[in-house]
């Protein structure tokens, strides 16, 4: 009978590929809406994602990574005797301006001192150069965004070795990192903790943040506890920290707004367009549906007909729609655009997906299953 | 009260069969009271004015409506009080039907449609267009198996509709108007076609019509006036009228 089915759908190969375009497209929104939610979301705790640190100690008024508020320089060490800790570093996270030597436009940028001694929590994909530069003179790492960015202002493309200035004073590019786009646009600067007082106007205090690993072989949540017991700190692992910003922002930002209407209208268009086409396409095969009815085609058959149309139609408008993002994805530059295909994306979109075609597959059955055999013997 | 006996040679019997169909609050009264019945192996014909209830009773008879009172068997099964979904079984293994519009699946090819009766059972798709393809043979148009039915005229729509009827060998075979979308001359080939093949000594065919040229293809013949048969007789009388 099923076979009867695909007959029908393959037969009406414009009807067909409406059908299937609805789908995709509303697959394509929702995946590129998800896809902005989770990005838009990944920029905002980007600095969590550059600098590598299981366990982040910060103010307890922090609620987010973007939030650089400055600890005590004794915190270190309050931080460092906890039991369980095996290492602790001091980390500044702030921002400076940059600007090329002899004048130009300034761009903002996160400036990010890392310990002097160990470097702890320096990036790890590093394009030119070398990490360890960082300690000579005036070495700094930049990302390959910073050379853009810089090169805006006066034409000029910065390599490394080259020279640029912060808060007056010399910097020079040992160094080019590949790391993760925060919000706002604004580029990586690495230096050492030191070095980053002479780049930001002085302040009394330097640190924001206490990178910590645990001992090997210890839990790390009585570690987590004991460090705010003992220090009235936060401390919290990397995923903590990033899951604390997202939450964050989706209270306080526009984002839960902005890709719900995306995702929304995706959905909408989905069950709209590709709901109703199948409606309709069942609705101009009611007098051949009757027909089977009459012919002694069961409602239960005639059902599995439908729902396996409906499945092949949501299989394959999805199929496409996923692949055509793939290759989307794939083009784009990487780490440019807010847009993180994450895996759990297709599923989630499959599943909307498979609730659109389920639900124009049994509003259809419903209302084949008003139709009377007998109208088959009307004209 | 009548006291036909249903017995081996009657496959259809109906008694007391009433139907009125409801538009909003206005009820009209189609059958009022019917009493008839189908011998096994003939072509019974069901003739009247358009609008008198034939195409109604002709639904009620073969189990794809349920009369609002009275009393239908149809080979021993008393369509009027089982459930629809045995009604339904019924039909798929019982009654073969032609239609005045053909009503064949434009995306199918001919073999394909004749083969959906077979379908319907659960026969594999294979072996359903194989025993279409040999059902085709016999009523001349095997060389149009391949073909959608837009690519046929009404005459070879029609044999491929009467086809289709016959493919699971039913005992019992309906046509409404099978001959009114057709010119004369199609008309009559394919009701001289239809008496050739689906004439059996085991099965019942059912015509109804409003076309007296093709009367004399019945073997009897129940007259329908405003939802009542008015008198059933032999064919004969009817083309000597
Ligand atoms: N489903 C229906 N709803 C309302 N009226 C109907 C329906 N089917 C048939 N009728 C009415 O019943 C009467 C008999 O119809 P029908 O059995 O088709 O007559 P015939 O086949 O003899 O022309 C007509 O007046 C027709 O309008
Ligand atoms: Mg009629």
């Amino acid at each position: 009978m099923y076979e009867i089915g695909l007959r029908m759908l393959f037969g009406e190969r414009a009807k067909y590929a409406m059908l299937v375009s609805g789908v995709c497209f509303a697959t394509i929104l929702m995946t590129q809406g998800l896809a902005l939610f989770f990005g838009i979301l990944g920029f905002s705790y980007a600095t969590a994602t550059n600098i590598r640190a299981p366990i982040w100690v910060v103010d307890p008024m922090v609620q987010q990574v973007g939030d650089n508020q400055p600890l005590r320089d004794t915190d270190v060490d309050r931080v460092r005797s906890v039991p369980g800790v095996a290492w602790a570093a001091p980390l500044f996270v702030g921002g400076a301006q940059a600007k090329l030597l002899g004048g130009g436009a300034t761009q903002p940028v996160t400036l990010i001192g890392l310990d002097t001694s160990t470097l702890a929590g320096a990036p790890t994909r590093i394009i030119k150069g070398d990490i360890l530069d960082l300690r000579t003179g005036q070495g700094v790492i930049v990302d390959a965004r910073f050379i853009e960015m810089m090169q805006q202002t006066r034409g000029e493309r910065l390599a490394v070795g080259d020279v640029f200035e912060m808060n007056d004073r010399r910097a020079q590019i040992v160094g080019i990192a590949s790391v993760a786009q925060g919000m706002g646009g604004a580029t990586y600067v690495f230096t050492t903790f030191d070095r980053a007082k002479d780049y930001v106007p002085s302040q009394r205090k330097m640190m924001t943040h206490v990178l910590v690993a645990a001992s090997e072989g210890v839990a790390v949540p009585p570690v987590l506890a004991a460090i705010k017991a003992q220090t009235g700190l936060q401390a919290l692992t990397e995923a903590q920290f990033k899951r604390m910003s997202a939450n964050w922002m989706l209270r306080n930002s526009p984002i839960p707004y902005v890709v719900g209407l995306i995702v929304g209208i995706g959905f909408v268009i989905g069950l709209g367009v590709s709901g109703q086409t199948f409606y309709t396409f069942v609705l101009e095969n009611s007098r051949h549906l009757g027909a089977l009815k009459a012919m002694g085609a069961s409602d239960l058959k005639i059902t599995l007909m439908i729902v396996t149309q409906a499945a092949i139609v949501g299989f394959v408008g999805f199929g496409i729609g996923v692949g055509v993002m793939s290759l989307f994805f794939s083009i784009l530059p990487e780490g440019r655009a807010p847009l993180i295909l994450l895996w759990q994306i297709p599923l989630i979109v499959f599943a909307a997906i498979t609730l659109i075609c389920m639900a124009a597959a049994v509003v259809s059955v419903w209302r084949v299953s008003k139709i009377e055999p007998a109208i088959v013997f009307r004209g | 009260m009548t006291f036909d006996v249903i017995n081996e040679e009657t496959a259809i019997d109906v008694r007391g069969v009433g139907k009125s169909f409801s538009n909003g609050d206005q009820s009209t009264l189609v059958l009022r009271g019917v009493d008839f019945s189908v011998r096994r192996g003939e072509v019974m014909f069901i003739v009247g004015p358009s609008g008198c209830g034939k195409t109604t009773l002709l639904s009620i008879l073969c189990g794809t409506l349920r009369a609002d009172h009275g009393e239908v068997h149809a080979l021993g099964m008393p369509l009027h009080a089982i459930p629809q979904p045995e009604v339904t079984q019924f039909r798929s293994k019982n009654v073969g039907f032609i239609f005045q519009q053909f009503n064949l699946l434009p995306t199918l090819t001919a073999a394909e449609n004749v083969a959906v009766p077979l379908l319907i059972q659960g026969v594999p798709l294979a072996e359903a267009v194989k025993r279409a393809s040999r059902m085709l043979a016999s009523v001349g148009i095997s060389e149009k198996s391949g073909e959608r039915p837009n690519r046929l005229s009404g005459g070879q729509q029609q044999r491929v509709a009467i086809a289709r009827a016959l493919v699971h060998e039913p005992p019992i075979v309906v046509c409404d108007e099978p001959t009114s979308a057709l010119d004369s001359a199609s008309g009559h080939q394919i009701m001289k076609l239809l008496s050739e093949v689906a004439r059996d000594a085991s099965r019942s065919v059912i015509v109804v019509s409003h076309d007296p040229r093709i009367y004399g293809y019945a073997d009897r013949i129940a007259e329908m006036e405003d939802g009542r048969i008015l008198r059933v007789g032999e064919s004969r009388h009817h083309v000597l009228n």
